[in-house]
């Protein structure tokens, strides 16, 4: 018998089972299970499926669910305070311990609290009422999104019903970045090749030396944007950066159990890339397989420029803009807007003064959370408005105007177009 | 007989079907209001000018993006059917799980005003005359639809963890 994916070897231990196949339906057990403020939808639907049983609804596992509020914070209405409130006793009545509320000691983007927190491990299942769920599978877990009825399934019974074991395409990056060249490039030019329903319904797992030098920042971008290929995950299989990370940097005392694939493993398909022929990319709208060598779109007039989001707004993608734009201004006309991704990383760059070059620039500091990628809460674009931006998405209307424009980069590019105000190359 | 109300292209994105800035919005019976907000499409659901079992026609990687639930549910508000070359994993399974008819069909030829009569094998086009075959839904997905969505389907299975099933 053929050997196994890393995912596949998940499934297996989350199943008790040997060994599955691609194409089982499996009920895997969950390890971590999160969601932000559309735990409002699922507590409503946790609630429906209690109705008429005479059963009062108990999480399975209080421990292992993580509820974070980041896509509306501070509340920007009524009826998104309204919701946190629901969500917020709910968290209290069940005893939920990995609950982040709205706050500066413990606060941000899920997508980064769960991996700062050491709560994404090794070898897990992580599922999470958001499609960037991917992201954790930089830790070397089979972390995917779902649905929010799907989630009231596992607060109840603490498993995922009817899953497919998924086919995993193996990519092998080899060589290594060049200079302003940056891990988001990598995974634009992947998006582009394989297009964005070129891995739906299956994994992508990355292979290669330039994989085994990223640290975890550009690993979690990779993975973060696999879903934007169709992936049903990303995964970087667990190396020592990935235990380094989670001892030095997320506090993790626990033995930890990586999950390697097999020598002999199946895969649907292997794509190489050569890491040191790439250069810097960017995804035209209207989606983010659109994507265009820096070159091919040089010069194209912007109005704002966002660095930050569960994408690249970590403190490498921060310095790397500082270290661009420092001692220099953002272009008139240009509104430049930063949210980091945590106030981990928002207390460590201000105590670097990474933020204070990022003002003294001209730079708008916004505070960590979501809003502004998806157009939900602040960084709005206004009629025919182009935004070069380094999130994960540039669907229609993303930035909350169907009639603007939406351009995806990394943040070497951001910086370096901030101060032209131009789509610019960051190698000039 | 249904008719298809509107034809859209490949990856049509959950911001596109239900923008972002509507996520507040989390009940079933509020979201429809929200459905495709951006587009014309929104003013004549809102109008009553779309007759319930009204069908969308698609390209490939349909519903592509979040997981925003509210995609689904919007649409299902309005008891439409999609019928898409394919469809994006999440929103399938959303879709599936909460009853939105869904319809894979790889070859499917339409154009808004066409009827169209959608078998257990193949996609009809009374209109042109044309047939399509369906790829079935994945067998996974199948069994929550025929067990009356994922709402009964986990009901069922937490009285039978109780023992009162």
């Amino acid at each position: 018998m053929a050997g196994m994916t890393v995912v596949q070897k998940v499934l297996a231990r989350a199943t008790g089972r040997p060994s599955v196949a691609v194409g089982d339906v499996v009920e895997p057990a969950v390890d971590l299970a999160m969601s932000h403020e559309n735990a409002a939808l699922v507590l409503n639907q946790f609630q429906d499926v209690y109705k008429g049983t005479g059963l009062e609804p108990r999480i399975w596992d209080p421990s292992k669910v993580a509820l974070i509020f980041d896509h509306r914070v501070p509340a920007e209405s009524s009826k998104t305070a309204t919701n946190q409130k629901k969500v917020r006793e709910f968290a209290a009545a069940q005893g939920i311990t990995k609950f982040h509320d709205i706050r500066g000691d413990e606060g941000g983007i899920c997508h980064q609290i769960l991996v700062e927190f050491g709560y994404a491990r090794p070898g897990q299942v992580i599922v999470g009422t958001d499609s960037h769920t991917t992201t954790h599978g930089a830790m070397g877990a089979f972390a995917f999104g779902i649905g929010a009825t799907e989630m009231a399934g596992v607060w109840a019974l603490g498993v995922v019903f009817n899953v497919e074991v998924p086919a995993t395409i193996k990519v092998v990056v080899n060589g290594t970045l060049p200079a302003h060249v940056l891990p988001k490039d990598l995974v634009l030019y992947l998006v582009g090749k394989l297009t964005a329903e070129g891995a739906n319904f299956k994994v992508i797992e990355f292979h290669g030396d330039a994989i085994r030098k990223m640290p975890v920042s550009g690993r979690l971008v990779l993975c973060n944007m696999s879903v934007e290929a169709g992936a049903t995950a990303g995964i970087v299989p667990c190396d020592q950066e990935t235990l380094r990370y989670l001892r030095d940097e997320a506090g993790v005392a626990d033995r930890l159990e990586p999950v390697l694939p097999d020598a002999d493993a199946e895969y649907d398909q292997v794509v190489e890339i050569d890491a040191t022929s790439l250069a810097p990319q960017i995804a035209c709208p209207h989606t983010v397989d659109n994507v265009k060598p820096v070159t091919d779109v040089a010069g194209k007039g912007i109005h704002q420029i966002v660095i930050g989001s569960c994408t690249n707004g970590r403190l490498d993608d921060l310095e790397i803009a500082a270290g661009i734009l420092r001692g220099r201004k953002v272009a008139r006309g240009v509104r430049m807007i930063v949210f980091p991704a945590s106030w981990r990383i928002y207390r460590a760059a201000m105590k670097q003064g990474i933020l204070t070059d990022l003002i003294d620039a001209g730079a708008v500091i916004m505070n960590p959370g979501c809003g502004c990628c998806l157009g939900i809460h602040q960084g709005a674009l206004g009629d025919n408005e182009v935004a070069l931006s380094t999130t994960n998405r540039n669907f229609k209307g993303r930035m909350g105007n169907p009639k603007s424009e939406v351009y995806l980069c990394s943040p070497a590019v951001a910086a370096a177009s901030a101060l032209t105000g131009v789509i610019t190359d960051p190698r000039q | 007989m249904p008719k298809v109300v509107t034809k859209l292209g490949n990856d049509i994105s959950t911001d596109h079907i239900y923008p972002g800035r509507f996520m507040a919005t989390v009940l079933p019976t509020e979201t429809p209001q929200f459905a495709f907000a951006d587009f014309e499409f929104n003013a004549r659901l809102k109008a009553g000018q779309v007759p319930n079992g009204s069908i969308i026609v698609a390209d490939n990687n349909f519903g592509c993006g979040s997981s925003r639930e509210q995609a689904a549910s919007c649409l299902k508000g309005y008891e439409l059917t999609v019928v898409a070359k394919g469809f994006a994993r999440i929103f399938l399974q959303n879709s599936c799980n909460l009853g939105l008819s869904t319809v894979i069909c790889q070859g499917v030829e339409a154009s808004e005003g066409d009827e169209l009569e959608i078998g257990a094998t193949e996609v009809v086009n009374k209109t042109t005359g044309k047939s399509f075959p369906i790829t079935p839904l994945p067998p996974a997905r199948q069994a929550i639809i025929d067990a009356g969505g994922l709402i009964a389907y986990t009901r069922r299975r937490v009285m039978q963890k109780h023992g009162l099933a």
